[in-house]
């Protein structure tokens, strides 16, 4: 996609000292303005800029929150209550921060289920893809270690319970995992120290995130963007410019994410998390019931399905390092989904899966709860590992259009040398 | 004609010795960033706690803290040591005993987990040996679990009245620390 046409051209003389010296516009203007992309895109496509989007909202909202906020044990949950009720907007940007937390990986979700339905990680977009799942675990790192800073119940425990899940390094080489929970911890229990090094760090990530953001658009404008048919850009016809016509459209998406994401700011800043949070932190006491954030629970339904304490949590970890694989997992050669008719349904059934792993993990670890969530992790398991590899072999494809724009025009298109 | 390509060996003794000793520099470098992380001094220094035990009458129990961490105090019925005592080490998912006062392949008895003479004193770190959680069962009304000890409501594991682990995700009993009687009434921990 690197060798499109060209058509910046400097509008003043400083434009084009500097285009001479440091060509920054024009490359902005290459990758962002003239950049083919794909003319069927559907509204799927803009969750990667509503993604960068978020990025920047929580980037800068933390920036001034940091400003306020105070890591240590005696006064982190009071100076979460004193950017609530006296900082100045305290109110506002605290809760944009919280649920953008949470209309992140909303939009991450999405994100991510589009990328698998069209096959988006296919050859030769398997470094893009890659680099997508790493930004994804450096996501939820970045949400773990931001969670614990409120200290509050489910900080607190939250973060012992997922720091312990090292402690299962044990069963492989004794002492091995009591070594780095006490590293993590930086003491023998979770501590105003653990505290203070989570708040670093989580300062830290979110710009690594921006990094390995950049070199996924990077990658991603190397090959180019997938589309609902899988068929690359072939030809002029296949394609518009990135502006206005992508741009435009991701905007429009992009303002009504704002308002979903407006209406829980305004009307429910609390109702994506967990009352139990606003109890400050007992050492002594463990909530009766913890759960992580909702955008963990799947997860945390693998990693309770599992009777061994170490099983758990390398199933836990495996489901998601699974998806590094997937390029070579999916043996198919049709990218999209839409034109394999069995993979469709395995895919389908796959998302429920992943939603009522959701559900499961919400709910106490007993009775038939574990039995269902170890039924539902099994099948996440065989979806990847054994369906996609078979199926992709098996499967015969249906009919599909030669090009994106047979598929825009249909018969229209037919006769034109394109 | 000594050219380089002739007498590989110098240059390669020179590549590898130079690569090699950048190596004990980087890693010498990174390690008091890593080191940085462990517990401090103030964190390390042995505090120890003295407890008094006159005040917990027998079926009741106390938790302290020791280290950061919830210490059990249990003064255990003549009821839960025979119930302990009548287990046979077999029976357990953990068979170590799990006290530092003792060797480390001891067996999980009663007798291993407590000290001689003050058998109905059972002290532990309360922590679940699964996650972490601090279980429940040293209030009067709290769950105690299907083996009238202990029973940790995060992932439903249940401990003995010994403090071993019976039932449920945890991998080992509770860890007993060391502690002294320093007199009828009053023990030391650390």
């Amino acid at each position: 996609m690197a060798n499109h046409e060209d058509t910046f051209k400097p509008g003043s003389r400083l434009s084009q000292w500097l285009d001479e010296r440091l060509p920054v516009a024009r490359m902005m203007h290459g990758q962002f303005v003239d950049f083919p992309t794909p003319r069927n895109l559907n509204y799927l496509w803009t969750f990667g800029g509503i993604l960068t989007f978020c990025l920047g909202v929580q980037i800068i909202t933390g920036i001034v929150l940091a400003m306020h906020y105070v890591p240590n044990d005696k006064m982190a949950f009071d100076s979460i209550e004193h950017i609530r009720r006296n900082v100045n907007y305290g109110w506002l940007l605290r809760s944009v921060h919280a649920v953008g937390a949470s209309m992140f990986f909303v939009a991450v979700y999405v994100h991510i289920a589009r990328g698998l339905y069209y096959g988006s990680y296919k050859a030769p977009r398997e470094i893009l893809w890659i680099l997508g799942v790493i930004i994804y675990l450096l996501m939820m790192a970045t949400g773990f270690l931001g969670y614990t800073l409120p200290w509050g119940q489910m900080s607190f425990w939250g973060v012992t319970v997922i720091t312990n899940l090292f402690s299962s390094l044990d069963a492989v080489i004794p002492g091995l995992g009591t070594a780095i929970v006490t590293w993590l911890w930086g003491g023998y229990s979770v501590s105003g120290v653990t505290l203070n090094r989570f708040f670093s760090l989580h300062y830290l990530l979110p710009f690594v995130i921006a990094g390995v953001v950049g070199l996924h658009i990077w990658a991603l404008h190397v090959v180019g963007q997938n589309n609902p048919i899988g068929i690359d850009i072939k030809t002029k016809s296949d394609s518009v410019p990135m502006a206005p016509y992508a741009v435009m459209k991701d905007l429009f998406a992009l303002f009504v994410f704002i308002m979903l994401f407006a209406w829980f700011v305004f009307f429910a800043p609390d109702y994506l998390g967990h009352a139990d949070n606003y109890v400050e932190a007992n050492p002594l006491v463990t909530p009766p019931h913890i759960v992580p954030e909702w955008y963990y629970l799947p997860f945390y339904a693998i990693l309770r399905a599992v009777p061994s304490k170490l099983g758990g949590v390398v199933l836990m970890f495996g489901s998601i390092l699974v998806l590094l694989f997937l390029p070579w997992l999916d043996t198919s050669r049709v990218r999209s989904a839409r034109y394999r008719p069995i993979f469709k349904w395995l895919l389908v059934l796959f998302f429920f899966t992943f939603l009522a792993l959701g559900y499961l993990g919400s709910k106490p670890a007993e009775g038939i709860y574990v039995l269902w969530a170890q039924i539902f992790t099994a099948y996440y398991f065989l979806f990847f590992l054994v369906l996609m590899p078979i199926v992709g072999v098996l499967e015969t494809p249906s009919p599909m259009p030669r090009s994106i724009t047979e598929s825009v025009l249909g018969d229209r298109a037919a006769p034109a040398k394109s | 004609m000594a050219s380089e390509t002739e007498n590989p060996n110098r240059r390669d003794f020179l590549t590898v010795a130079a690569t090699s000793w950048v190596a004990v520099g980087a890693a010498a470098t990174l390690w008091p960033l890593i080191q940085q992380m462990n517990p401090d001094a103030s964190t390390q220094a042995l505090a120890s706690v003295e407890v008094d035990l006159s005040p917990v009458k027998e079926g009741q129990a106390i938790t302290v803290m020791w280290r950061g961490k919830p210490v059990f105090v249990r003064n255990r019925t003549k009821a839960e040591i025979e119930q302990a005592n009548k287990v046979p080490v077999t029976d357990l998912i953990d068979r170590y005993a799990r006290n530092d006062a003792i060797a480390e392949t001891a067996a999980a008895s009663d007798q291993n987990r407590v000290k001689k003479d003050h058998e109905n004193w059972l002290v532990m770190v309360g922590i679940c040996t699964h996650l972490g959680c601090i279980p429940k069962g040293q209030a009067l009304g709290d769950n105690k679990g299907d083996y009238g000890g202990w029973f940790c409501p995060c992932h439903g594991s249940h401990y003995d009245t010994a403090g071993r682990i019976r039932k449920g995700p945890a991998p080992e009993n509770f860890k007993v620390p060391t502690y002294q009687f320093v007199s009828d009434t009053k023990i030391k921990i650390g």
